[in-house]
């Protein structure tokens, strides 16, 4: 099993701890069937004969509301194991800015950890690097057709109201340290608020993540989205596939347990881009 | 953030998306700091094919980095270890660390802090 990024400097008062479906997302990336099918896909190549494009191409690697970082730092560190290559570029979206600090760190320690030797003996590795955590809402700030590894493990609860959206001011450190204690309490319920509540069907967060995936998505791209049980994935995933051109199948699960959070991991692609 | 992030985000403003104006976003009063990485030459050939080239001018020209090439290194270009090296400091050494990227477009600002940008909107605007 490939080691846990380490998150030992993340204060949780804000951001997400790491739960049964973060580990669901390191799993589902570094089984032999997925990683398989993601390093035929980012491969280097090392003819171009045909003309293709030029698929050594470094691929970016983006999460969507990192949390603590540890899904995307797991991606970035074993990167060889996962994506077939050393040299990946990530980014992290969140909007907490906190949780971006914390992403920042989590991911250069896991670089550090698994990918730079620490002797003088080996010749420097070609490694990740993570190019930048950025506060912001989901896809909207990313260029159209940036992206070629989307991961989204998103607030899937269902719950009767969905929170607001930061705004950028409460993400200004000097406000936050203004605060009373009441109401710093009370911004961290709300930014905490922000990593489970999902709404409707625990779906209106994932369903505006889904309706950016075509528009950010390169041509070679491919999102991983975890679903729980009553988010109705396969409702989700028959939507994904009336868009015409696109496939959507389960590629890791929870397994069998029949508790109400059972949890999914769909892999979302376009049709015919099979390599 | 690392210079190159300015190649992958845009104005986060819906109206913007279909302004080619939007980007790259423009560079203000950025601070920058060096951080030095093992020199690479094949990561910065691999980076090189999904560069937007007139993106990253506009960029470097506006951090105060020498002019790049006219058009995209390729073929023979690309075994040129000093425009490996330049690209190498530009895109993955140098970080922002304060100031600002304003939309050419729409001229929202978004801040940069400690190397975090920070693209949430005011609400009237989302």
């Amino acid at each position: 099993m490939l080691p846990t990024p380490d998150t030992s400097h993340v204060s949780f008062d804000t951001i997400y701890e790491p739960s049964e479906d973060s580990y669901l997302f390191l799993d589902t990336l570094s089984s032999e069937s997925e990683s398989k099918w993601l390093s035929e896909r980012f491969q280097k190549t090392n003819s171009d004969s045909l003309g293709h494009e030029n698929n050594n191409s470094v691929p970016l690697v983006v999460e969507a509301g990192t949390g603590s970082g540890v899904v995307l730092a797991f991606a970035a560190a074993h990167s060889q194991k996962i994506f077939g290559r050393q040299d990946i570029l990530t980014l992290g979206v969140d909007v907490n800015r906190n949780a971006c600090l914390a992403t920042r760190e989590t991911v250069a320690t896991a670089i550090k950890t698994n990918q730079i030797p620490t002797t003088d003996s080996g010749a420097p590795n070609l490694h990740t690097i993570h190019i930048s955590s950025v506060t912001a809402d989901l896809c909207t700030s990313l260029r159209p057709g940036s992206v070629d590894v989307l991961l989204f493990n998103p607030p899937y609860v269902p719950t009767e109201e969905l929170p607001r959206l930061p705004t950028a001011a409460e993400n200004d450190p000097a406000t936050v340290q203004g605060l009373s204690r009441s109401a710093k309490f009370e911004s961290e319920s709300f930014f905490l608020s922000l990593t489970y509540a999902g709404g409707a069907d625990g779906m209106e967060t994932t369903n505006r993540l889904l309706d950016a995936v075509p528009g950010v998505l390169s041509s070679r791209g491919v999102a991983y989205v975890l679903l729980c049980k009553q988010n109705r994935p396969e409702e989700v995933k028959e939507v994904i596939r009336g868009w015409g051109g696109w496939n959507a199948e389960t590629v890791g699960s929870s397994g069998m347990k029949a508790g109400w959070e059972k949890l999914v991991i769909v892999r979302i692609w376009r049709q015919g881009s099979d390599r | 953030m690392k210079v190159i992030t300015a190649n992958f985000v845009t104005c986060a403003v819906k109206d913007c998306k279909t302004s080619a104006a939007s980007f790259p976003l423009h560079f203000h009063d950025a601070e920058l700091e060096m951080q030095e990485i093992d020199f690479q030459p094949e990561f910065i050939r691999n980076v090189i094919p999904r560069i937007d080239w007139e993106g990253l001018r506009v960029t470097a020209n506006e951090l105060g980095f020498p002019s790049l090439p006219d058009s995209k290194p390729e073929g023979k270009a690309l075994e040129d270890e000093r425009t490996l090296k330049d690209l190498h400091r530009l895109l993955l050494e140098t970080q922002v660390m304060e100031g600002r990227l304003v939309c050419g477009n729409c001229g929202h600002q978004y801040a940069i802090k400690e190397g975090i940008a920070n693209f949430l909107l005011p609400s009237h605007l989302v």
